[in-house]
């Protein structure tokens, strides 16, 4: 076996890297979720602990975040639907890429509903 | 009545083929060299006809370039699956691909296909590949005496399977897998396209054996339906539909 044995990227099409976008976003949301988990436990624990750390996420960088949690379980929930009709509706392989397009335009008008009003309470210093 | 030309031929001397310069970049593993266990890139630039494949590029360089280059081809015209390799960055048969169709104005890429063991340059240990083949019991299996005449099928039942009976056993589904390369355990597009083509063949009756082997772990459901194998299948199956096809077999057949 050669010691690399690596070589070029392959160049797989939309099936790939609708692929490898679905394993990263859903790396991402097991992570929020865990972390999630955490915190939600602490008001057992300790109510005043608990709001400190609630507060703490009311800053621009943590809105980012969510922002971008909010992307990544978007892309995940409907890519998932269009991975379930791939593997169970009959016609599922044949228009996989057609329902890719259609799961992205999902996406951007998702988007386009929620950024703005999110990124206004972020940083419009509102509350 | 044999066919007569009505018209005198007309001078068919074809118009010259246009001849041009073009670079491949072929990766390289050789362990008896002096660049010992690590895969290189090698460069050869050859002259080549518009009409030429890439497998005749490649034989250029074998023939008056460097006799160590090291392939498999056998039939050279898309018939045996020999020749299966990564070109620009995807699975092709060396013997199907034109070099006009992967743009040789840029220095092409030829590597191995990845996911099995490098023996040398091109060459890849297909062990692994075959054995999953065989796995699945690709021959017909049926019970009670051999009928003294053939078995009988309807058109519509030998349609059912007919896109699976294309397969040529290169290995570049199987190879393009993502699941298959970083798990080589995975039966891979290629073996469960073959069991495809005997679970939805009415003639047979091993499709139940067939669905057990394949609804182990390493079976059909570790497929992530990137359909990497469906791009990449020199023949045009349509692999990631077989594969579901088995899936949903599965599930509607247990009940």
């Amino acid at each position: 076996m050669p010691d690399a044995p690596g070589g070029t990227l392959y160049r797989g099409r939309e099936g790939m890297w609708s692929w490898v976008a679905h394993r990263v976003t859903g790396v991402l949301i097991f992570f929020f979720l865990l972390v999630h988990v955490l915190d939600t436990a602490l008001v057992r624990v300790d109510p005043e602990a608990y709001n400190a750390v609630i507060g703490a996420y009311k800053t621009p960088i943590m809105g980012l975040g969510e922002a971008g949690l909010v992307a990544a379980i978007v892309f995940h929930a409907f890519n998932g639907i269009r991975i379930v009709l791939v593997d169970y509706w009959a016609k599922g392989p044949r228009y996989q890429r057609v329902m890719l397009y259609v799961v992205l335009g999902l996406f951007v008008v998702t988007m386009a509903g929620f950024l703005p009003r999110h990124l206004i309470n972020v940083f419009g210093g509102g509350h | 009545m044999t066919a007569v030309l009505d018209t005198p031929a007309q001078d068919t001397t074809p118009a010259e083929v246009a001849t041009f310069q073009v670079t491949l970049k072929v990766r390289r593993y050789n362990p008896e060299s002096e660049h010992g266990d690590a895969a290189y890139w090698d460069t050869f630039t050859v002259e080549a006809h518009a009409t030429d494949r890439v497998l005749d590029a490649l034989h250029k360089i074998k023939w008056e370039h460097d006799g160590s280059l090291t392939f498999r081809r056998s039939c050279a015209h898309g018939v045996c699956g020999s020749d299966a390799m990564r070109i620009n960055g995807r699975n092709r048969l060396a013997c199907k691909t034109l070099l006009k169709d992967v743009n040789p104005d840029k220095p092409i890429t030829v590597e191995p296909i990845k996911g099995l063991p490098v023996v040398k340059d091109l060459v890849v240990d297909m062990e692994p590949f075959f054995a999953s083949y065989r796995e699945i019991m690709p021959f017909l299996i049926t019970s009670g005496n051999e009928p003294s005449r053939e078995r009988i099928q309807s058109p519509e039942d030998r349609a059912r399977f007919d896109d699976t009976t294309k397969c040529i056993l290169c290995a570049a589904c199987t190879s393009s897998c993502p699941v298959f390369w970083t798990d080589g355990q995975y039966f891979g597009p290629a073996a469960i396209v073959n069991a495809h083509r005997f679970i939805f063949d009415s003639r047979d009756e091993g499709a139940a054996q067939r669905l057990e082997i394949l609804n182990d772990k390493e079976g059909v459901w570790r497929c992530r339906t990137t359909f990497n194998c469906t791009e990449a299948c020199p023949r045009g199956i349509q692999v990631t539909k077989a594969i579901q096809e088995v899936k949903r077999a599965m599930i509607t057949r247990a009940f």
